[in-house]
Protein backbone atom coordinates (compact mmCIF):
# COMPACT_ATOMS: atom_id res chain seq x y z
CA UNK A 1 0.00 0.00 0.00
CA UNK A 2 3.06 2.60 0.43
CA UNK A 3 2.91 2.95 -3.69
CA UNK A 4 0.00 5.26 -2.60
CA UNK A 5 2.43 7.53 -0.95
CA UNK A 6 3.60 8.63 -3.89
CA UNK A 7 -0.09 10.14 -5.33
CA UNK A 8 -0.05 12.94 -2.41
CA UNK A 9 -2.74 14.25 -4.48
CA UNK A 10 -4.79 11.74 -3.73
CA UNK A 11 -4.14 10.80 -0.14
CA UNK A 12 -5.09 14.78 0.24
CA UNK A 13 -8.56 14.05 -0.92
CA UNK A 14 -8.34 10.31 0.30
CA UNK A 15 -7.99 12.57 3.50
CA UNK A 16 -10.49 15.53 3.31
CA UNK A 17 -13.19 13.33 2.88
CA UNK A 18 -12.34 10.96 5.44
CA UNK A 19 -12.69 14.02 7.61
CA UNK A 20 -15.79 15.30 6.36
CA UNK A 21 -17.15 11.94 7.40
CA UNK A 22 -15.68 11.90 10.91
CA UNK A 23 -16.40 15.01 11.54
CA UNK A 24 -20.24 14.48 10.62
CA UNK A 25 -20.09 11.09 12.78
CA UNK A 26 -19.35 13.07 15.50
CA UNK A 27 -22.30 13.34 17.07
CA UNK A 28 -22.94 9.62 17.02
CA UNK A 29 -19.37 9.29 18.52
CA UNK A 30 -20.67 11.42 21.39
CA UNK A 31 -24.14 9.36 21.63
CA UNK A 32 -22.27 5.84 21.73
CA UNK A 33 -19.62 7.34 23.91
CA UNK A 34 -16.10 8.32 22.79
CA UNK A 35 -13.78 5.78 25.01
CA UNK A 36 -16.25 3.02 23.66
CA UNK A 37 -15.27 4.55 19.57
CA UNK A 38 -12.07 4.80 21.00
CA UNK A 39 -11.85 1.18 21.49
CA UNK A 40 -13.44 0.33 18.20
CA UNK A 41 -11.63 2.28 16.07
CA UNK A 42 -7.86 1.87 17.12
CA UNK A 43 -6.93 -1.64 15.89
CA UNK A 44 -8.96 -0.63 11.97
CA UNK A 45 -7.04 3.03 12.22
CA UNK A 46 -3.75 1.10 13.02
CA UNK A 47 -3.84 -1.19 10.47
CA UNK A 48 -5.18 0.61 7.63
CA UNK A 49 -2.52 3.53 8.69
CA UNK A 50 0.75 1.32 9.34
CA UNK A 51 -0.26 -0.20 5.51
CA UNK A 52 0.04 3.35 3.86
CA UNK A 53 1.82 5.31 6.27
CA UNK A 54 4.08 3.31 8.39
CA UNK A 55 1.46 5.07 11.61
CA UNK A 56 3.39 5.24 14.65
CA UNK A 57 -0.07 5.74 16.39
CA UNK A 58 0.93 9.10 18.20
CA UNK A 59 -3.08 9.87 18.07
CA UNK A 60 -2.34 13.65 16.75
CA UNK A 61 -2.00 12.74 13.22
CA UNK A 62 -0.84 15.97 11.25
CA UNK A 63 -0.13 13.71 8.11
CA UNK A 64 -1.90 16.00 6.06
CA UNK A 65 0.39 19.17 7.08
CA UNK A 66 3.71 17.37 6.56
CA UNK A 67 3.30 16.19 3.00
CA UNK A 68 1.17 13.03 3.50
CA UNK A 69 4.39 11.73 4.95
CA UNK A 70 3.82 10.23 8.74
CA UNK A 71 6.88 12.67 10.66
CA UNK A 72 6.61 10.00 13.33
CA UNK A 73 8.72 7.96 11.12
CA UNK A 74 11.67 10.05 11.35
CA UNK A 75 13.83 8.07 13.69
CA UNK A 76 14.53 11.37 15.73
CA UNK A 77 10.23 11.80 15.95
CA UNK A 78 10.89 15.38 14.17
CA UNK A 79 7.43 17.09 13.34
CA UNK A 80 8.93 20.26 11.99
CA UNK A 81 11.26 19.64 9.53
CA UNK A 82 14.69 17.55 8.86
CA UNK A 83 17.50 17.47 11.20
CA UNK A 84 21.13 18.74 9.61
CA UNK A 85 22.09 15.36 9.24
CA UNK A 86 20.62 14.31 5.75
CA UNK A 87 22.75 12.55 3.96
CA UNK A 88 24.12 13.68 0.22
CA UNK A 89 22.09 10.96 -1.34
CA UNK A 90 18.86 12.16 0.79
CA UNK A 91 18.66 9.24 2.83
CA UNK A 92 18.83 9.42 6.81
CA UNK A 93 21.36 9.98 9.08
CA UNK A 94 19.99 7.09 11.46
CA UNK A 95 18.99 4.61 9.23
CA UNK A 96 21.16 4.78 5.80
CA UNK A 97 19.19 2.63 3.32
CA UNK A 98 15.62 5.13 4.26
CA UNK A 99 14.95 8.14 2.36
CA UNK A 100 14.90 10.79 4.48
CA UNK A 101 11.07 11.24 4.96
CA UNK A 102 11.52 14.73 5.15
CA UNK A 103 12.86 15.11 1.88
CA UNK A 104 9.48 12.76 0.31
CA UNK A 105 7.65 15.27 2.68
CA UNK A 106 8.93 18.41 1.21
CA UNK A 107 8.63 17.08 -2.76
CA UNK A 108 4.51 15.60 -1.62
CA UNK A 109 3.91 18.88 -0.51
CA UNK A 110 4.35 20.76 -3.14
CA UNK A 111 2.08 18.46 -5.37
CA UNK A 112 -0.50 18.85 -2.75
CA UNK A 113 -3.18 22.02 -3.20
CA UNK A 114 -4.98 22.21 0.23
CA UNK A 115 -2.53 21.50 2.72
CA UNK A 116 0.74 21.87 0.72
CA UNK A 117 1.46 24.96 2.45
CA UNK A 118 0.75 23.78 5.56
CA UNK A 119 4.52 22.59 5.69
CA UNK A 120 5.43 26.32 7.05
CA UNK A 121 3.28 25.76 9.87
CA UNK A 122 4.84 25.13 13.73
CA UNK A 123 3.98 22.03 15.11
CA UNK A 124 3.22 22.16 18.66
CA UNK A 125 4.92 19.38 20.36
CA UNK A 126 3.55 15.54 20.72
CA UNK A 127 1.19 15.06 23.14
CA UNK A 128 2.69 12.04 24.57
CA UNK A 129 -1.01 10.80 26.87
CA UNK A 130 -2.48 10.36 23.03
CA UNK A 131 -0.14 7.74 22.23
CA UNK A 132 -1.83 4.85 20.66
CA UNK A 133 -5.47 6.25 20.82
CA UNK A 134 -7.60 7.01 17.59
CA UNK A 135 -6.62 9.98 15.71
CA UNK A 136 -9.89 9.82 14.25
CA UNK A 137 -11.78 9.63 17.58
CA UNK A 138 -9.30 12.62 18.80
CA UNK A 139 -10.23 15.09 15.90
CA UNK A 140 -13.59 14.59 16.77
CA UNK A 141 -13.58 15.52 20.97
CA UNK A 142 -10.75 17.93 19.88
CA UNK A 143 -7.80 16.69 21.87
CA UNK A 144 -5.55 16.64 18.92
CA UNK A 145 -5.49 20.28 19.05
CA UNK A 146 -4.97 20.89 22.91
CA UNK A 147 -1.32 22.13 23.17
CA UNK A 148 0.31 23.38 26.54
CA UNK A 149 -1.24 26.51 27.97
CA UNK A 150 2.17 28.44 27.41
CA UNK A 151 2.19 28.02 24.12
CA UNK A 152 -1.33 28.88 23.58
CA UNK A 153 -2.02 31.53 20.89
CA UNK A 154 1.59 30.98 18.86
CA UNK A 155 0.31 27.56 17.87
CA UNK A 156 -1.37 28.96 14.55
CA UNK A 157 1.49 31.09 13.51
CA UNK A 158 1.85 29.98 9.89
CA UNK A 159 5.02 31.73 7.62
CA UNK A 160 4.21 31.96 4.28
CA UNK A 161 6.44 30.21 2.25
CA UNK A 162 8.31 32.42 -0.85
CA UNK A 163 10.24 30.95 -3.76
CA UNK A 164 8.10 27.13 -3.56
CA UNK A 165 5.41 27.23 -6.10
CA UNK A 166 2.59 25.42 -4.42
CA UNK A 167 -0.71 24.61 -6.90
CA UNK A 168 -2.56 27.01 -5.31
CA UNK A 169 -1.58 29.75 -2.80
CA UNK A 170 -3.07 29.80 1.01
CA UNK B 1 17.26 46.84 9.91
CA UNK B 2 14.31 44.65 12.51
CA UNK B 3 17.57 42.60 14.28
CA UNK B 4 19.47 46.08 14.65
CA UNK B 5 16.49 47.92 16.40
CA UNK B 6 14.55 44.98 18.37
CA UNK B 7 14.72 45.90 21.98
CA UNK B 8 17.64 43.76 23.61
CA UNK B 9 16.52 40.61 24.46
CA UNK B 10 19.76 39.81 27.22
CA UNK B 11 22.28 42.14 28.79
CA UNK B 12 24.76 39.47 27.05
CA UNK B 13 28.04 40.53 24.78
CA UNK B 14 27.29 38.62 22.06
CA UNK B 15 24.10 40.66 21.36
CA UNK B 16 25.63 43.59 21.56
CA UNK B 17 28.62 43.20 19.59
CA UNK B 18 26.08 41.71 16.74
CA UNK B 19 23.80 44.99 17.14
CA UNK B 20 26.03 46.91 16.88
CA UNK B 21 27.07 46.03 13.34
CA UNK B 22 30.33 44.28 14.43
CA UNK B 23 31.69 41.28 12.34
CA UNK B 24 31.13 38.57 15.15
CA UNK B 25 33.43 35.40 15.94
CA UNK B 26 32.48 32.93 17.82
CA UNK B 27 33.88 29.64 18.45
CA UNK B 28 33.75 26.29 20.00
CA UNK B 29 35.19 24.99 23.14
CA UNK B 30 36.08 21.05 23.00
CA UNK B 31 34.30 19.77 25.91
CA UNK B 32 36.59 17.61 28.83
CA UNK B 33 36.41 14.33 29.31
CA UNK B 34 37.20 15.46 33.00
CA UNK B 35 35.78 16.47 36.61
CA UNK B 36 38.40 18.86 36.77
CA UNK B 37 37.37 23.21 35.57
CA UNK B 38 41.53 24.25 35.17
CA UNK B 39 40.78 21.81 31.89
CA UNK B 40 38.14 24.34 30.58
CA UNK B 41 39.67 27.40 31.63
CA UNK B 42 43.17 26.02 30.01
CA UNK B 43 41.21 25.52 26.58
CA UNK B 44 38.83 28.48 27.01
CA UNK B 45 41.98 30.85 27.58
CA UNK B 46 43.36 30.11 24.48
CA UNK B 47 39.75 31.58 22.67
CA UNK B 48 40.13 34.48 25.42
CA UNK B 49 41.14 37.11 22.74
CA UNK B 50 39.99 35.66 19.83
CA UNK B 51 36.20 34.84 20.34
CA UNK B 52 33.54 36.72 21.29
CA UNK B 53 31.36 33.60 22.49
CA UNK B 54 32.27 30.36 23.13
CA UNK B 55 30.06 27.54 22.92
CA UNK B 56 29.63 24.93 25.00
CA UNK B 57 28.45 21.75 23.09
CA UNK B 58 26.00 19.36 24.30
CA UNK B 59 27.23 15.71 23.81
CA UNK B 60 28.16 16.21 20.21
CA UNK B 61 28.31 13.66 17.83
CA UNK B 62 26.28 11.49 20.87
CA UNK B 63 29.63 11.31 22.89
CA UNK B 64 29.74 12.03 26.10
CA UNK B 65 31.81 14.82 27.73
CA UNK B 66 31.67 17.65 30.68
CA UNK B 67 27.87 18.85 30.53
CA UNK B 68 27.18 22.10 28.51
CA UNK B 69 25.56 23.87 31.70
CA UNK B 70 28.46 22.55 33.62
CA UNK B 71 30.70 24.20 31.17
CA UNK B 72 28.84 27.40 30.73
CA UNK B 73 28.88 28.09 34.30
CA UNK B 74 32.43 27.54 34.83
CA UNK B 75 33.06 30.20 32.04
CA UNK B 76 30.26 33.33 32.97
CA UNK B 77 32.61 32.81 36.41
CA UNK B 78 35.54 33.92 34.33
CA UNK B 79 33.98 36.94 32.58
CA UNK B 80 32.81 35.01 29.36
CA UNK B 81 30.15 34.75 27.48
CA UNK B 82 29.27 31.08 26.77
CA UNK B 83 26.57 30.21 24.31
CA UNK B 84 24.99 27.06 25.81
CA UNK B 85 24.02 24.47 23.65
CA UNK B 86 20.94 22.16 24.38
CA UNK B 87 20.11 19.53 22.22
CA UNK B 88 16.85 17.41 22.62
CA UNK B 89 18.66 14.10 22.07
CA UNK B 90 18.94 13.44 25.79
CA UNK B 91 16.19 15.89 27.92
CA UNK B 92 12.43 15.80 27.54
CA UNK B 93 10.86 19.26 28.05
CA UNK B 94 11.01 19.12 31.74
CA UNK B 95 14.56 18.72 31.96
CA UNK B 96 15.37 20.95 28.88
CA UNK B 97 13.44 23.91 30.84
CA UNK B 98 14.88 23.33 34.29
CA UNK B 99 18.36 23.84 32.47
CA UNK B 100 17.09 26.67 30.65
CA UNK B 101 16.27 28.47 34.17
CA UNK B 102 19.81 27.10 35.81
CA UNK B 103 21.98 28.41 32.90
CA UNK B 104 20.18 31.67 32.82
CA UNK B 105 20.78 32.07 36.58
CA UNK B 106 24.69 31.60 36.55
CA UNK B 107 24.81 34.34 33.64
CA UNK B 108 24.26 32.35 30.87
CA UNK B 109 22.89 34.36 28.35
CA UNK B 110 22.99 32.90 24.70
CA UNK B 111 21.38 29.57 23.86
CA UNK B 112 21.93 27.50 21.27
CA UNK B 113 18.93 25.01 20.47
CA UNK B 114 19.38 22.14 18.51
CA UNK B 115 18.06 18.19 17.52
CA UNK B 116 21.19 16.85 17.98
CA UNK B 117 22.98 13.71 16.58
CA UNK B 118 20.75 10.40 17.05
CA UNK B 119 22.64 8.10 19.52
CA UNK B 120 24.20 6.02 16.72
CA UNK B 121 26.17 8.54 15.60
CA UNK B 122 28.36 8.24 19.33
CA UNK B 123 29.85 5.60 21.10
CA UNK B 124 27.43 4.49 23.37
CA UNK B 125 24.48 3.01 20.69
CA UNK B 126 22.87 1.43 22.83
CA UNK B 127 21.49 4.70 24.82
CA UNK B 128 17.69 5.92 24.80
CA UNK B 129 16.81 8.26 22.06
CA UNK B 130 14.46 10.90 23.79
CA UNK B 131 13.53 13.78 21.03
CA UNK B 132 10.92 15.01 23.45
CA UNK B 133 10.94 18.17 21.59
CA UNK B 134 12.43 18.95 18.30
CA UNK B 135 14.34 21.76 17.89
CA UNK B 136 11.64 24.31 16.90
CA UNK B 137 9.68 23.36 19.60
CA UNK B 138 12.51 24.29 21.55
CA UNK B 139 13.35 27.40 20.35
CA UNK B 140 9.51 27.95 20.93
CA UNK B 141 9.84 27.17 24.69
CA UNK B 142 12.62 28.90 25.13
CA UNK B 143 10.84 32.23 23.57
CA UNK B 144 7.95 31.64 25.69
CA UNK B 145 9.47 31.38 28.65
CA UNK B 146 11.72 34.31 28.01
CA UNK B 147 8.38 36.68 26.59
CA UNK B 148 5.68 35.47 27.93
CA UNK B 149 7.34 34.65 31.42
CA UNK B 150 5.50 31.16 31.82
CA UNK B 151 6.79 27.43 31.10
CA UNK B 152 5.32 25.49 28.41
CA UNK B 153 2.74 24.55 31.25
CA UNK B 154 1.31 27.98 31.49
CA UNK B 155 3.01 28.34 35.42
CA UNK B 156 4.61 31.57 35.96
CA UNK B 157 8.03 32.18 36.24
CA UNK B 158 8.54 34.44 39.32
CA UNK B 159 12.18 35.83 37.11
CA UNK B 160 12.10 35.04 33.65
CA UNK B 161 15.48 34.25 31.76
CA UNK B 162 16.91 36.83 29.76
CA UNK B 163 18.68 34.79 26.82
CA UNK B 164 19.54 35.29 22.96
CA UNK B 165 18.10 32.77 21.06
CA UNK B 166 20.37 30.67 18.59
CA UNK B 167 19.48 28.15 16.15
CA UNK B 168 21.61 25.95 13.82
CA UNK B 169 21.23 25.56 10.04
CA UNK B 170 22.80 23.45 7.40
CA UNK B 171 22.46 24.88 3.86
CA UNK B 172 24.43 22.17 2.30
CA UNK B 173 22.48 19.08 2.28
CA UNK B 174 19.17 18.05 0.92
CA UNK B 175 16.75 18.67 0.61
CA UNK B 176 17.68 22.36 -0.43
CA UNK B 177 14.71 24.10 -1.90
CA UNK B 178 13.57 23.54 1.34
CA UNK B 179 16.30 24.69 3.76
CA UNK B 180 15.93 28.72 3.46
CA UNK B 181 12.34 27.75 4.79
CA UNK B 182 12.98 25.75 7.77
CA UNK B 183 15.63 28.56 8.31
CA UNK B 184 12.31 31.03 8.12
CA UNK B 185 10.74 28.73 10.53
CA UNK B 186 12.77 28.74 12.82
CA UNK B 187 13.33 32.55 13.17
CA UNK B 188 9.75 32.44 13.68
CA UNK B 189 9.87 30.19 16.17
CA UNK B 190 12.40 32.42 17.69
CA UNK B 191 15.81 32.71 16.35
CA UNK B 192 17.92 35.56 16.81
CA UNK B 193 20.94 34.49 15.46
CA UNK B 194 22.27 31.48 13.46
CA UNK B 195 25.17 29.21 13.41
CA UNK B 196 25.59 27.35 10.49
CA UNK B 197 27.66 23.72 9.38
CA UNK B 198 31.49 23.88 8.70
CA UNK B 199 30.68 25.94 5.28
CA UNK B 200 33.49 24.54 3.02
CA UNK B 201 31.69 25.20 -0.43
CA UNK B 202 31.30 28.98 -0.52
CA UNK B 203 28.94 28.92 -4.29
CA UNK B 204 26.56 26.72 -2.25
CA UNK B 205 26.44 28.93 0.46
CA UNK B 206 26.30 32.57 -1.86
CA UNK B 207 23.46 30.66 -3.77
CA UNK B 208 21.56 30.01 -0.09
CA UNK B 209 22.69 33.78 1.18
CA UNK B 210 20.54 34.98 -2.13
CA UNK B 211 17.43 32.71 -1.10
CA UNK B 212 17.63 34.24 2.25
CA UNK B 213 17.93 37.65 1.47
CA UNK B 214 15.44 37.30 -1.59
CA UNK B 215 12.89 36.63 1.72
CA UNK B 216 13.94 38.93 3.50
CA UNK B 217 15.30 37.14 6.48
CA UNK B 218 18.61 38.23 6.54
CA UNK B 219 16.94 41.34 8.32
CA UNK B 220 15.50 39.18 11.15
CA UNK B 221 18.49 37.18 11.70
CA UNK B 222 21.96 37.18 12.47
CA UNK B 223 23.83 35.10 10.47
CA UNK B 224 26.99 33.19 11.96
CA UNK B 225 29.01 30.71 9.04
CA UNK B 226 30.70 27.53 11.00
CA UNK B 227 34.37 27.50 9.29
CA UNK B 228 36.77 25.20 11.07
CA UNK B 229 40.24 24.13 9.65
CA UNK B 230 40.95 20.36 7.84
CA UNK B 231 44.12 18.62 9.18
CA UNK B 232 44.81 16.52 6.28
CA UNK B 233 42.78 15.04 3.68
CA UNK B 234 42.49 11.72 5.40
CA UNK B 235 40.56 13.59 8.22
CA UNK B 236 38.68 16.07 5.35
CA UNK B 237 37.39 11.90 4.03
CA UNK B 238 36.84 10.87 7.91
CA UNK B 239 34.60 14.04 8.21
CA UNK B 240 32.74 14.03 5.13
CA UNK B 241 32.04 10.09 6.08
CA UNK B 242 31.48 10.34 9.48
CA UNK B 243 30.44 13.20 10.60
CA UNK B 244 26.62 13.85 9.81
CA UNK B 245 25.62 16.82 8.26
CA UNK B 246 29.41 17.71 6.72
CA UNK B 247 29.49 18.60 3.20
CA UNK B 248 33.41 18.75 1.65
CA UNK B 249 33.55 19.12 -2.06
CA UNK B 250 36.61 17.49 -3.63
CA UNK B 251 37.99 20.59 -4.62
CA UNK B 252 39.08 20.89 -1.17
CA UNK B 253 40.29 17.35 -0.35
CA UNK B 254 42.37 17.29 -3.33
CA UNK B 255 44.12 20.49 -2.56
CA UNK B 256 45.05 18.77 0.98
CA UNK B 257 45.53 15.52 -0.83
CA UNK B 258 48.58 17.71 -2.97
CA UNK B 259 50.05 19.65 -0.62
CA UNK B 260 53.44 17.88 0.39
CA UNK B 261 53.68 16.27 3.97
CA UNK B 262 54.50 18.29 6.83
CA UNK B 263 52.32 21.57 5.43
CA UNK B 264 49.33 19.94 5.38
CA UNK B 265 48.20 21.76 8.33
CA UNK B 266 49.26 24.88 7.41
CA UNK B 267 47.17 24.18 4.27
CA UNK B 268 43.99 23.50 6.54
CA UNK B 269 44.48 26.52 7.98
CA UNK B 270 45.26 28.77 5.03
CA UNK B 271 41.64 27.11 3.31
CA UNK B 272 39.89 27.82 6.56
CA UNK B 273 41.17 31.64 6.75
CA UNK B 274 40.30 32.25 2.80
CA UNK B 275 36.88 30.56 3.44
CA UNK B 276 36.37 33.35 6.08
CA UNK B 277 37.60 36.25 4.03
CA UNK B 278 35.22 35.10 1.35
CA UNK B 279 31.62 34.51 3.49
CA UNK B 280 33.06 37.83 5.27
CA UNK B 281 31.85 38.94 1.08
CA UNK B 282 28.40 37.92 1.71
CA UNK B 283 25.46 40.50 2.24
CA UNK B 284 23.60 38.78 4.90
CA UNK B 285 26.56 37.36 6.79
CA UNK B 286 27.13 38.61 10.48
CA UNK B 287 29.95 36.79 11.54
CA UNK B 288 31.67 33.65 11.89
CA UNK B 289 31.38 30.44 14.08
CA UNK B 290 34.83 28.71 14.38
CA UNK B 291 34.69 24.60 15.22
CA UNK B 292 37.85 23.06 15.41
CA UNK B 293 37.85 19.69 17.59
CA UNK B 294 40.77 19.93 20.07
CA UNK B 295 42.79 22.71 17.84
CA UNK B 296 42.08 25.67 20.04
CA UNK B 297 45.27 27.20 18.98
CA UNK B 298 44.67 26.39 15.08
CA UNK B 299 41.40 28.85 15.95
CA UNK B 300 43.59 31.51 17.61
CA UNK B 301 45.73 31.67 14.86
CA UNK B 302 42.89 31.25 12.17
CA UNK B 303 41.16 34.58 13.12
CA UNK B 304 44.69 36.53 13.30
CA UNK B 305 45.16 35.26 9.96
CA UNK B 306 41.42 36.53 8.88
CA UNK B 307 42.63 39.96 10.07
CA UNK B 308 39.48 39.69 12.39
CA UNK B 309 41.54 40.78 15.55
CA UNK B 310 41.57 42.38 17.95
CA UNK B 311 38.11 41.90 18.91
CA UNK B 312 35.60 44.93 20.39
CA UNK B 313 35.89 43.03 24.30
CA UNK B 314 38.89 41.20 25.73
CA UNK B 315 38.18 38.99 28.30
CA UNK B 316 40.66 40.24 31.13
CA UNK B 317 43.31 37.72 32.04
CA UNK B 318 42.63 35.87 35.20
CA UNK B 319 43.33 32.37 36.97
CA UNK B 320 39.71 31.76 38.22
CA UNK B 321 41.42 28.53 39.70
CA UNK B 322 42.95 30.74 42.46
CA UNK B 323 40.38 32.28 43.67
CA UNK B 324 39.21 30.34 46.79
CA UNK B 325 35.54 30.15 45.46
CA UNK B 326 35.69 26.75 44.30
CA UNK B 327 39.78 26.21 43.94
CA UNK B 328 40.65 22.60 44.67
CA UNK B 329 42.94 22.27 47.81
CA UNK B 330 40.25 23.95 49.29
CA UNK B 331 37.97 21.10 48.25
CA UNK B 332 40.30 18.49 49.78
CA UNK B 333 41.08 20.82 53.12
CA UNK B 334 37.34 20.36 53.83
CA UNK B 335 37.28 16.87 52.78
CA UNK B 336 40.32 16.46 55.60
CA UNK B 337 38.26 18.48 58.18
CA UNK B 338 35.31 16.15 57.69
CA UNK B 339 37.27 13.48 58.67
CA UNK B 340 38.14 14.77 61.61
CA UNK B 341 34.95 16.05 62.65
CA UNK B 342 33.12 12.93 62.26
CA UNK B 343 36.01 10.69 64.02
CA UNK B 344 35.34 13.08 66.41
CA UNK B 345 31.71 12.14 66.95
CA UNK B 346 32.77 8.74 67.02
Amino acid sequence: MRWLQNHPKTLESMYGSTKWLIKKMGPMFEKIGNEKVDRWFRKPEEWSKQAMFDCQMCGQCVLHSTGMTCPMTCPKNLRNGPCGGVRQNGHCEVKPDMKCIWVEAFERSTQMGTWGADMMMIQPPVNRQLEGSSAWVNMVTGADQDVPTGWIGLNTITVLPKGIDYPTAK
Amino acid sequence: MEKYTSPAKSAGRLEQILKAGHFAVTSELSPPDSADPAEVYEAANILREVSDGINATDGSGAHCHMSSVGICSLLTRADYAPILQISCRDKNRIAIQGDILGAAAMGVMNILCLTGDDVTAGDQPQAKRVFDLDCIQLLRTARIMRDKGVFLSGRELTTPPKVFLGAAANPFIPPKDWRPLRLAKKIEAGADFIQTQYCYDVPMLVEYMKRVRDMGLHEKVFMLIGVGPLRSHRAAEFMRNNVPGVHIPDSIVDRLKKTPKGKKRAEGNKICTEIIQQVREIEGVDGVHLMAYRQEEAVAQIVADAGLLPRPYTVPEMNPMESDYFAMPAIEASMGKYDTMFKAQA
